[in-house]
């Protein structure tokens, strides 16, 4: 029924296990492929979703897990000899209409709504209640309310979506969905964007849907949130199925070895030294911008790299954006190596060595229509060129070349246009063009959001490289586990002050995640 | 849970949004209206004191005249409005309506089918507004190219109807419509007006109203919905062409006569100026009917008022334009103000 290359048996489970526990099989595909010229994206994939059950799909990306989903979605068409059973019979789905009438719904990791728009018009859109055309509107906002109450929520059905929090909005589409009878929800990475309290939330909800009996299809790329939720596992590598594991079999060591065949011990660098005290290399004193930021003061050692935590909108990205000039501060001052620098404007940063990655790469970061040589050459164009603005083309050839050997960032040429590559790449392609401009301070907001493993593992080496090369590197991240493994000392912030402070040397509060958590949500404790 | 997803907040309910947003330019016009309403009394009598009372400006006759004048204007902005909310553009309803007057012009000097040369202006308008909402729709090429080319095709299309002479018809058979009055209001501001009260319903009170909407707030959860995208762009840019033949039958009607070089010249100017004057976002998905009222009668009043108050045609165009730029600035300064508060 399905094909294993040779490397694939030692991590081959049973899938037959699912069987026992007695749930219904809602949909099966059964030998699915999809080769896209000569390049085959997913090879005689064979998978079943059990009703009530959360199902995460994990593997690298361009495992084709996205492919497979868009193929549930009818976004994207199988290879023939592909077939896809639900509920017991043989079905096609060659456009979105067709996965909606079998009540498959995805809700996207990039939002799928209409900000301008009010709750019950997303929740209706394309499917109005009309009389002769003529819009329904106080029954659709009463059955709204009561979807929406139904799933614990009490977000107004006449709000524009515009004026919610993501995880608002996300829970709209939830609702969308389970309004519309869907049976099997698939969620993409749906707690990228979210804090640590909307994520529990969100778990609270999904935990409800499984009880209603609706089977949700989970795919992310936090180990821990696979752990916690599951009731199955299954692993995609290159295409191909790799194997399905039981709620019991489920570890961290197991699903990582399936994903990408190695160990997860040596996973994160933590290698720079820290024992002895360091010199200071960078300090900011007093930062604030009178809104969001308020009197942030802190300082990197030389060889440290100095985490940044805190809870969706405690002020991170925005205290580091005041430092690079960004956004305008009303008081601060910043010091590299001992000397004053004046800071005004992110060109005013770059001169002076600051450099930031923005957590929002391809809205602010990269030019996704460019190539890959142009992006990375962006911030040394000016420097390299001859004779008064003419482009040095073999320098940036040779800058793009080594980039992407050194970053290892895999793509087919250098002049490749980036917005094809995979997130991972894309991240890898903007820190190259950062690292061009021989960083003294780099500033790295989220960088390894909605990126695989692979990726990850890239990033953490150069973090661990600019630290031992006397960079102060500080990062910002949601992600706590990634924090507590390469960080020397994490700054907890909580409404846009610093709260506390923890590391790893003798004498600081211990760097853990639990402490972390403890000092990030200290204020909703004290509040009624 | 509860406590967190709480967004009870009564002053965001769109619907009252909306309504401030499409009376936003409101106390714009009514001040030009008293600034105009001054100096043409002070320019009357030379006396401060009684500037107001002398004034010419707000009399019931001329404030008709004003209503008048901004009827075609209104009814070009109401299709121009529909596009603009799918994030497009109709360059071409100047054009299309000097074609639709045309042709309308023609049919009525034919002898056996004068009755229809009405007909003939909406049926050209629709037309020629669905050729470009199919180009839009079905080859994806982008609104502003397509209506930039059929702003210069459809103008030659007028004159090459015409023989590029000005054609001329004294007994013109709906001629009444545009020097006609219902109860002392002209029939031209009838029918702007109730071209309006539709444009509203369609927008606000049925299906394809909200799709109109998501297309412009966001086109790919549009599609994602399900929604017929093609379709709607094909009812938006129909319906400007439409629009754009009726005030082509409205302009006929007032003028007995067309010109294929001359008539509708940069109309579409005008169209979009108010439309962005009341509000509506140029990227799609914001805005109101009512705003786009607000804004045609914004461009009335300044003309008639510069008029009026006697200031030279080369002026004219001067303060036109710096008024139309400084009102869309203060709507910026007070909705940031708004949404900041």
């Amino acid at each position: 029924m399905k094909i294993l290359s040779p490397k694939d048996q030692s991590t081959m489970q049973p899938e037959e296990n699912a069987i026992s526990s007695g749930k219904r099989i809602i949909l099966e595909m059964r030998n699915v492929s999809k080769t896209y010229g000569s390049a085959r994206a997913l090879q005689a994939v064979s998978l079943n979703i059990q009703e009530g059950e959360i199902h995460s799909l994990t593997g690298e990306n361009g495992a084709g897990k996205s492919t497979l989903m868009k193929i549930l979605a009818g976004a994207v068409t199988p290879d023939p000899g592909s077939e896809i059973w639900a509920y017991g019979r043989q079905v096609t789905i060659s456009r979105p209409q067709d996965a909606a009438a079998l009540g498959i719904s995805i809700i996207y990791q990039e939002l799928s709504l209409c900000p301008n728009l009010s709750v019950a018009e997303n929740i209706y859109l394309g499917r109005e209640l009309n009389r002769g055309g003529i819009a329904n509107r106080s029954q659709m906002v009463a059955e709204t309310r009561d979807v929406l109450t139904r799933l614990g929520s009490s977000i107004n059905a006449l709000a524009a979506v515009s004026s919610l929090s993501l995880s608002e909005r996300q829970l709209v589409e939830i609702a969308r969905a389970v309004h519309h009878n869907s049976r099997i929800l698939i969620m993409d990475e749906p707690t990228t964007t979210l804090s640590e309290r909307e994520t529990e939330m969100l778990f609270a909800l999904m935990q409800q849907l499984r009880r209603e009996g609706i089977a949700i299809i989970y795919i992310s790329h936090r180990m821990n949130e696979v752990y916690q939720l599951s009731d199955r596992v299954s692993v995609l590598r290159d295409g191909e199925y790799i194997g399905t594991l039981d709620r019991n079999q489920i570890n961290p060591d197991t699903i990582v070895r399936m994903m990408v065949g190695r160990e997860l011990s040596t996973f994160y660098k933590k290698a720079h030294e820290t024992r002895e005290p360091q010199p200071v290399i960078f300090s900011v004193r007093n930062m604030s911008d009178g809104k969001r930021v308020t009197g942030c003061s802190f300082e990197v050692h030389r060889g440290e790299v100095l985490g940044i935590a805190g809870l969706v909108g405690a002020g991170r990205t925005e205290l580091a954006r005041i430092i690079y000039g960004a956004d305008r501060r009303t008081s601060g001052m910043i010091e590299i190596s001992g000397n004053r620098a004046e800071i005004h404007s992110p060109t005013d940063a770059i001169q002076s060595g600051i450099l930031y990655l923005t957590e929002d790469r391809k809205r602010l970061g990269l030019f996704l229509e460019m190539s890959v040589s142009q992006n990375i050459n962006l911030g040394v164009v000016g420097q390299d060129a001859r004779l008064g603005g003419f482009l040095n083309l073999s320098k940036a050839r040779q800058r793009a070349t080594a980039s992407v050997k050194q970053l290892s960032i895999r793509t087919s040429s250098v002049n490749s246009v980036v917005g094809g590559l995979s997130g991972g790449n894309q991240q890898k392609a903007l820190l190259a063009r950062l690292l061009e401009l021989q960083p003294r301070v780099l500033f790295l907001d989220e960088p390894t959001r909605g990126i695989d493993i692979g990726a990850k593992s890239d990033i953490y080496r150069v973090i661990d490289r600019m630290a031992k090369e006397h960079v102060a590197v500080i990062v910002i991240s949601s992600e706590l586990p990634e924090l507590v493994g390469i960080c020397d000392r994490v700054l907890v912030m909580r409404e846009g002050k610093i709260a506390g402070e923890v590391g790893d040397a003798p004498g600081m509060t211990p760097l853990t995640q639990e402490n972390i958590i403890a000092i990030a949500t200290a204020a909703f404790s004290h509040s009624p | 849970m509860t406590a967190h997803t709480a967004t009870v907040d009564p002053v965001s309910r769109p619907s009252f949004l909306s309504t401030l947003q499409a009376f936003g330019m409101l106390p714009i016009l009514i001040l030009l209206g008293l600034v105009f309403q001054f100096f043409s009394g002070l320019q009357q009598t030379g006396s401060v004191a009684t500037a107001f009372t002398d004034g010419r400006f707000v009399s019931l006759q001329n404030l008709s005249i004003v209503a008048a004048q901004a009827s075609i204007n209104t009814v070009l902005a109401a299709g121009m409005t529909f596009v603009i909310l799918t994030g497009g553009i109709d360059l071409s309803v100047g054009s299309i309506l000097a074609a639709s007057a045309m042709l309308g012009l023609i049919v009525s000097l034919l002898p056996n089918y004068s009755f229809l040369g009405f007909e003939t202006c909406l049926f050209t308008g629709l037309v020629l507004g669905l050729t470009n909402g199919a180009l839009v729709a079905f080859l994806r090429l982008p609104p502003f190219i397509v209506t930039l080319g059929s702003l210069t095709a459809v103008r030659g299309l007028a004159r090459l109807f015409s023989s590029d002479r000005t054609v001329f018809n004294p007994a013109l058979g709906f001629a009444f419509i545009g020097n006609q009055a219902f109860h002392g209001i002209p029939l031209l501001t009838v029918i702007a007006f109730t071209v309006i009260v539709v444009s509203w319903f369609i927008l606000k009170r049925t299906v394809l109203g909200v799709r109109i909407y998501a297309l412009g707030g966001n086109s790919d959860a549009a599609r994602l919905a399900g929604i017929k995208v093609p379709l709607v762009l094909m009812f938006v840019y129909g319906m400007s062409g439409l629009l754009a033949g009726l005030g082509g039958a409205m302009s006929a009607a007032r003028l007995f006569a067309a010109n294929g070089v001359q008539l509708g010249q940069s109309y579409e100017l005008d169209a979009i100026a108010a439309v962005i004057l009341g509000g509506t976002s140029f990227v799609g998905g914001t805005g109101s009917i009512w705003g786009t009222l607000v804004g045609a009668l914004i461009i009335a009043v300044l003309t008639n008022g510069l008029i009026l108050t006697g200031v030279s045609d080369i002026w004219q165009y001067i303060i036109k334009g710096l008024v139309i730029i400084g009102a869309v600035a203060l709507d910026r300064y007070r909705l940031a103000k708004t949404a900041r508060s």
